[in-house]
């Protein structure tokens, strides 16, 4: 290739890479508003699971705080708190966790949690469980999640918090025990975690701790 | 214009030189979303987008590109295009494009529009190039359709399911048969089997069709092949 060619190759690309580029920016600008609305709703709506027959008047998305790992809840993966308040005071929490002994991979977990300690609610936000088994875990699929709701860590206590085939007082799904015992146990560790941390989930400051930096 | 014209565009897009069925193009796409219609139709959907609008590109700016640069062009045209889908999915149908999740940006590695590129509109016409775009787009996006439907029918009983995914809306069930299904069609052995059926009854639709053919012509050779 001659100089004169390699030059008008080099404008070439750098053209098509402008106007390519222009042709991105004006579309990100023109959908930007409209995603991150559908984010938020996307999470208000995923949230709502948890929260049926809980009273609350804050903005959920805004109350948000990360744990990076290791954080002392379930899961390797980072954790998310949004907590839940009426009239400024506390009346759940929910944690984004993560069950580990899952049949394939980890599953992820929305668990809510009274201030009293009840169950509010626990949802499977995304999973890699064999379809047709492990899935039923899903809250559109079957009722088996529903079982939660209510319980605490007295209600059944220590040795209940298993599945029925480990002696317990939980359902686990016709074919498939792995994903139930999996999911039984991070929720017992969850409501494990917020009955020793309380008051730092809920503190303005949590001093000492990761999440004081991500405190929005 | 000398190009080919629309109807034998079209014969072509859809049968003869389907991408999936023939070409056996973007295969990961074709094997990995299948396992509903309504993911089907959505990345049969975004590819055809980006099939049209890459093969008028590409076409429109043939005379400027120069052969040694044409294949980054390609990328950073084909790049930019499926990053303005992706936008455009997570605006207007979040809920789809939470379904098809990677399978969206997958679109740049697809190689049904690098080769539509290559093969057909950097020579030709910005027209016949949009419309070959547009046939070949409907070829894979029905074969996606197809194996969707199929995959949905055998693993889980129903069909069409969730099309408010696409057209909004409270979540459908869409046509439920029978509860439940044989697992494996949804599970990524199905989408091997499940294509491996479809390009097997194309072949014989094919046989069948040449040699009704050659009974019509008696005494002509026929050439053998497609």
């Amino acid at each position: 290739m001659s100089n004169t060619g390699v030059i008008k190759s080099g404008v070439t690309l750098g053209v098509i890479g402008a106007i390519c580029t222009a042709l991105v920016a004006l579309t990100y600008q023109s959908t930007e508003q409209r995603i991150e609305d559908n984010e938020k709703a996307w999470l208000e709506r995923s949230l709502q699971p948890v929260l049926s027959g809980v009273f609350y008047d804050s903005g959920i998305s805004e109350s948000k705080i990360t744990l990076p790992a290791p954080h002392g809840l379930p899961g390797a993966e980072d954790a998310l708190i949004y907590r839940v308040y009426a009239k400024g005071e506390p009346v759940a929490a929910l944690f984004v966790v993560s069950a580990r002994d899952g049949y394939s991979g980890p599953i992820r977990l929305l668990v809510g949690v009274e201030t009293t300690g009840k169950v509010t609610g626990v949802h499977v936000l995304e999973h890699r469980e064999t379809p047709g088994l492990g899935d039923g875990v899903e809250t559109g699929k079957s009722d088996w999640a529903i079982q939660f709701k209510g319980r605490s860590l007295l209600d059944p206590e220590s040795e209940g918090w298993k599945i029925r085939n480990d002696g317990g007082q939980f359902d686990q799904l016709t074919g498939a025990s792995v994903t139930p015992r999996a999911i039984v146990k991070a929720v017992r560790e969850t409501l494990l975690y917020f009955d020793l941390h309380k008051d730092r989930v809920f503190a303005k400051l949590p001093a000492g701790t990761a999440a004081a930096k991500d405190e929005e | 214009m000398t190009s080919p014209g629309f109807i034998d565009q079209l014969k072509n897009g859809l049968w003869y030189e389907n991408p999936g069925l023939v070409q056996l193009l973007g295969l990961c796409p074709v094997l990995a979303v299948t396992s509903s219609f309504v993911n089907g139709l959505g990345l049969g959907i975004a590819t055809l987008a980006v099939l049209v609008a890459s093969n008028g590109l590409v076409s429109a700016t043939r005379r400027w590109i120069s052969a040694e640069i044409r294949i980054p062009i390609y990328v950073l045209i084909i790049a930019s295009l499926v990053t303005c889908i992706e936008l455009l999915f997570k605006a207007w149908l979040p809920s789809l494009d939470r379904s098809l999740g990677i399978f969206i940006p997958l679109i740049v590695t697809n190689c049904a529009i690098v080769a539509r590129a290559e093969l057909f509109a950097s020579r030709n016409p910005i027209g016949s190039s949009m419309i070959d775009g547009l046939v070949m787009g409907l070829g894979f996006a029905l074969l996606l359709m197809a194996i969707g439907a199929f995959r949905e029918l055998l693993g889980r009983g129903s069909l069409f399911a969730r099309m408010d995914m696409l057209f909004g809306g409270e979540p459908l069930q869409g046509l439920v048969l029978v509860d439940g299904g044989w697992l494996l069609a949804i599970l990524p052995p199905g989408a091997f089997f499940s294509l491996a059926l479809a390009i097997a009854a194309k072949n014989a639709i094919d046989r069948r069709r040449r040699a009704k053919q050659l009974e019509a012509m008696p005494g002509r050779v026929h050439p053998s092949g497609n």
